[in-house]
């Protein structure tokens, strides 16, 4: 091969500005490994071209330089070598480790979620039966002070009833308001019934001794206070309970009389 | 240092390397791109993507498809013209002239601290109009032989002998 004709040929020119196919790039790359005169006629053409082109630039670009590197992330004090593997590495551990703390942290969220649920719910069921107890509390104030207002009434006659025979140390009060024919009788004084037996008020005369049934308490193991209300339109001059088989009796049973007391009469 | 060995250690990701590479080429850069997108700004800013382009896809390069510098050039052809035919460039309102890199060369009055430049300016203005035409279409334009062959009418043989001809009368001006 006559490389002085080849050069004259104007192929390198070419080669250099980027002109020719790659199978030509492919086989001049071959010729310049193999022919060093070849190489330093590319590197003169190359060498004008650079220069020409640079004379074009309208500034100068020193100091550019550093805007690329920034965009590039690199730094001058730590040069990033090539070894880059375990960089990779480094990398897609904190990934992984990243991803662990993440999903560990949304586990203990969704469990601290539950918990919250369930506190909650607990909370909500106290507050029902709480909202029941105090239901429950007015009712009692509420009756409390229907009862008190009752008391108070001037026009009540308070009859003590005292314990008899079968049982001395019995005792009851009856709360007479004449006016509304009714009598509130407290037994808090008066032992548990035996089964099968319920206590029956009574409404006597004494002259002579005449009993009229003012009817039974059935409530009595139920009612927390004790304390019942039971209608009397009758002249009564006394009260008296007795204990009587479950139902109540026609007349009274006198061997089973627990309490009795005599209205004072003004 | 051979060009062969820096640009292997470019490849490398030597940052050194990087910087020598940008000294080097960054200028003839600029002017490739500048000649075909005509502001100084955005030109600036596609020489700037240019090279980080060439370091994000170094490996890419082989010295088997040609010179590192034509690789370059290369790039910077096709990103100047990517940046022409982009709409922000549309939309800034720049006509493209007619005129030639020499007419950019000759109408450079501060050439501050530019490598070369003020040798060049000189000699320029001596090129014939055929061969600035064939430069030109070559080097700044990336023609290939065929295309450039078209474009000035004439045969592959001929861009090939005045081409190399026209390159010759300038490296008797630069002593290159």
């Amino acid at each position: 091969m006559d490389i002085k004709e080849y050069i004259e040929s104007g192929i390198l020119e070419l080669y250099v500005a980027g002109a020719l196919s790659d199978k030509e790039n492919q086989e001049i790359y071959a010729l310049l490994l193999k022919h060093p005169e070849l190489l330093n006629e590319v590197i003169s053409i190359e060498s004008v071209i650079v220069k020409l082109t640079a004379a074009v630039s309208p500034t100068s670009t020193k100091h550019l330089f550093k805007a690329v590197k920034e965009k590039l992330g690199l730094n001058k004090e730590t040069p990033v070598r090539p070894l880059h593997k375990p960089e990779t590495n480094w990398f897609s551990y904190v990934g992984w480790a990243a991803s662990l703390v993440i999903g560990l942290g949304l586990f203990w969220f969704i469990n601290q979620n539950n918990e919250l649920q369930e506190q909650l719910q607990t909370v909500e069921t106290d507050k029902d039966l709480l909202e029941i107890t105090l239901e429950k509390y007015n009712n009692d104030l509420t009756t409390s002070k229907q009862l008190i207002t009752f008391l108070r009434d001037k026009d009540i006659i308070a009859v003590p009833l005292a314990g008899q025979a079968v049982s001395p140390d019995s005792y009851a009060k009856a709360y007479w308001d004449k006016k509304t024919n009714t009598v509130v009788l407290d037994v808090q004084g008066l032992p548990e019934p035996p089964k099968g037996m319920v206590y029956q008020v009574w409404s006597l005369t004494l002259n002579p001794l005449t009993p009229t049934s003012l009817g039974t308490i059935d409530r009595f193991s139920t009612d927390e206070n004790k304390l019942f209300t039971i209608k009397n339109a009758n002249a009564s001059e006394a009260f008296g309970i007795t204990l009587e088989p479950a139902g109540g009796s026609v007349s009274p049973n006198l061997e089973q009389l627990y309490t009795l007391g005599v209205v004072e009469t003004s | 240092m051979q060009i062969e060995q820096l640009v292997s250690k470019f490849q490398n990701k030597d940052e050194r390397a990087f910087e020598t590479l940008y000294q080097m080429y960054s200028e003839s850069m600029l002017g490739v791109i500048y000649n075909i997108v005509r502001d100084h700004d955005m030109a600036q800013d596609v020489m700037q993507e240019v090279f980080i382009k060439a370091w994000n896809s170094a490996e890419s390069y082989s010295p088997k498809k040609g010179r590192f510098f034509t690789w370059l050039i290369n790039i910077s052809r096709n990103a100047a013209i990517d940046k022409v035919r982009s709409k922000s460039y549309k939309n800034s309102g720049k006509n493209l002239n007619a005129d030639y890199f020499v007419d950019i060369i000759q109408d450079h009055d501060s050439l501050d601290d530019k490598t070369d430049a003020i040798g060049i300016k000189q000699f320029v203005g001596k090129l014939a109009k055929k061969c600035i035409e064939v430069i030109e279409l070559l080097y700044f334009k990336g023609y290939t032989q065929k295309e450039a062959s078209e474009s000035l009418e004439m045969p592959i043989g001929t861009i090939k002998t005045r081409n190399r001809n026209c390159i010759n009368e300038l490296r008797l001006m630069l002593d290159v």
